[in-house]
């Protein structure tokens, strides 16, 4: 067993991007992501790590950078937040057809306005569509071990694509934890030299990035889609590898006390941990919850997530993003679709929470739970609302 | 291409939709997007190759008689060749049918 030390999440990130041999960092500074980016300059700065820092102008260049390099086979790797995102976003979404597996950490914080530094997930949603392969990460040696599985993944010949890691701004981000190092050589086991397909190279010259013409943009897309749909059980064999060398084995929706239960929580992220203090004092209570936590976001593990929901009587999902004018949240609208054509789907109750860092505690999911059952009871089976609102 | 694009299907396609082919944008006719056609009044022409300079496309080529000629198949029909034209020897006509 490797190493436990007490460290900052976003150290222990960084960390990781050293130990995973990156070739590559291009990065602009935005909070709460800059202490992963800090930490990577200082590494490669001091020469303990063979690697390229690039210090960019944008984050709109940083990505860009990284298509560059990762094109010419270099392991490349970027770390964002909100307005950092969505400086890139024109980029993230030209990374996934060019089948470069770039990897990403972001640490989720709010989009302005208003203005904002802390962590809710309306900046991934906004690129929710992009098609990067995406992890939630619930805690810090999640983000820490997620690093590795990212590239291992994403660099499999059958899968290519890029992956974003989520880890919460400040929530996880600036807390310390205690964390699991992974020794190097199984660590450069796990993790083989990337070997890509094409690369720009003059003896070798290739054309990426080429337009394409309406007769053959759908089949494009198609590929693309196909391919990232296709990569589940790949990422379950990535997951089980990782288990067998660590001992921690991960999947794309976890449950916790939720065989039998009545009411299913669903989270993503961080408020998974909370969540389940709150679970386990309902369940001292004699109530029938549980909770389930989804890891893989993109892509959709659709039949994982129907195997789990499938005895509940009814959801309460916390989305940490609002789709304005939209029919919910982006998680809940979602988990909605998944289940409709099932006759005995639960009710789905949808909560907007936390948004801008605002502190969930157990006692408000207990509280969530309670008003969810309460008005579906009273026949409003698929309600929404932005949970602890003033009046 | 080895055959037209309309023809590939989603799962021929490189990974990456990487052209191995370089250069392969010589057989894109882009020459169909045009209304007007350049043509050259020889008597008028100097044989300065503006033409053949100024042209975006590279659609200009020197024929065996020294005039710079552009291939139907790539002109686009521009006209910037007939406004560079030093002695007014280009004119643009409306294509006709063949």
């Amino acid at each position: 067993m490797g190493k436990r030390i007490g460290m900052e999440v976003s150290i222990a990130a960084a960390e990781a991007v050293k130990q995973a041999n990156v070739d590559v960092i291009s990065a602009y500074p935005i909070t709460p992501q800059t202490h992963v980016v800090e930490h990577l300059s200082e590494i490669v700065a001091n020469g303990e790590m063979d690697a390229e820092f690039f210090c960019v102008e944008s984050e709109h260049s940083a990505l860009s950078v990284c298509v560059g390099s990762e094109a010419t086979g270099a392991r490349s790797f970027t770390c964002t937040s909100s307005q950092g995102l969505a400086l890139m976003s024109e980029i993230t979404y030209i990374v996934p057809p060019l089948r470069l597996p770039i990897v990403m950490i972001l640490a989720n914080r709010t989009l302005s306005a208003p203005l904002s530094i802390w962590n809710d997930h309306s900046d991934v949603m906004s690129i929710r569509d992009c098609g990067w392969i995406q992890y939630f990460c619930e805690n810090g040696q999640e983000v820490y071990d997620h690093v590795f599985i990212a590239y291992r993944l994403g660099e499999d010949r059958d899968v290519l694509l890029p992956v974003i890691v989520n880890m919460d701004g400040f929530t996880l981000s600036h807390v310390i934890e205690p964390i699991e190092l992974i020794e190097q050589e199984k660590i450069d086991k796990f993790l083989p030299p990337y070997k890509p397909i094409y690369t720009l190279h003059p003896d070798h010259p290739v054309t990426m990035g080429a337009f394409a013409l309406p007769s053959i943009f759908a089949e494009a897309k198609k590929a693309q889609e196909v391919v990232i749909r296709s990569s589940i059980p790949k990422i379950l064999e990535v997951w089980k590898a990782f288990g067998d060398m660590t001992g921690r084995y991960y999947s794309p929706i976890e449950t916790y006390r939720a065989e039998d239960a009545e009411t299913l929580l669903v989270t993503m992220g961080s408020f998974g941990e909370t969540a389940s203090v709150a679970v386990d004092k309902m369940r001292e209570e004699g109530k029938s919850v549980g909770l389930i936590k989804i890891r893989l976001w993109r892509p959709f593990p659709l039949e994982a997530f129907k195997q789990a929901v499938r005895q509940a009587k009814q959801l309460v999902v916390i989305d940490r993003a609002v789709s304005v004018g939209g029919p919910g949240g982006p998680v809940a609208s979602e988990l909605r679709s998944a289940i409709y054509a099932d006759d005995a789907r639960p009710s789905v109750y949808d909560f907007v929470a936390g948004i801008s860092g605002r502190d969930v505690a157990p006692s408000d999911y207990i509280q969530m739970v309670e008003k969810a059952e309460m008005e579906i009871r009273e026949g409003n089976r698929e309600g929404f609302e932005i949970y602890g609102v003033r009046e | 291409m080895t055959k037209p694009e309309n023809e590939w299907t989603w799962k021929e396609l490189t990974v990456g939709n990487v052209i191995l082919e370089p250069g392969n944008a010589s057989q894109y006719r882009t020459g169909d997007w045009k209304t007007l056609m350049p043509v050259l009044e020889k008597n008028l022409c100097i044989h300065c190759g503006l033409c053949y300079i100024y042209c975006p496309d590279m659609a200009y080529t020197l024929d065996a008689e020294g005039f710079f000629i552009a291939d139907s198949f790539y002109c686009k029909g521009c006209g910037i060749c007939a406004k560079e034209c030093p002695t007014g020897a280009i004119k643009m006509v409306l294509e006709q049918e063949e």
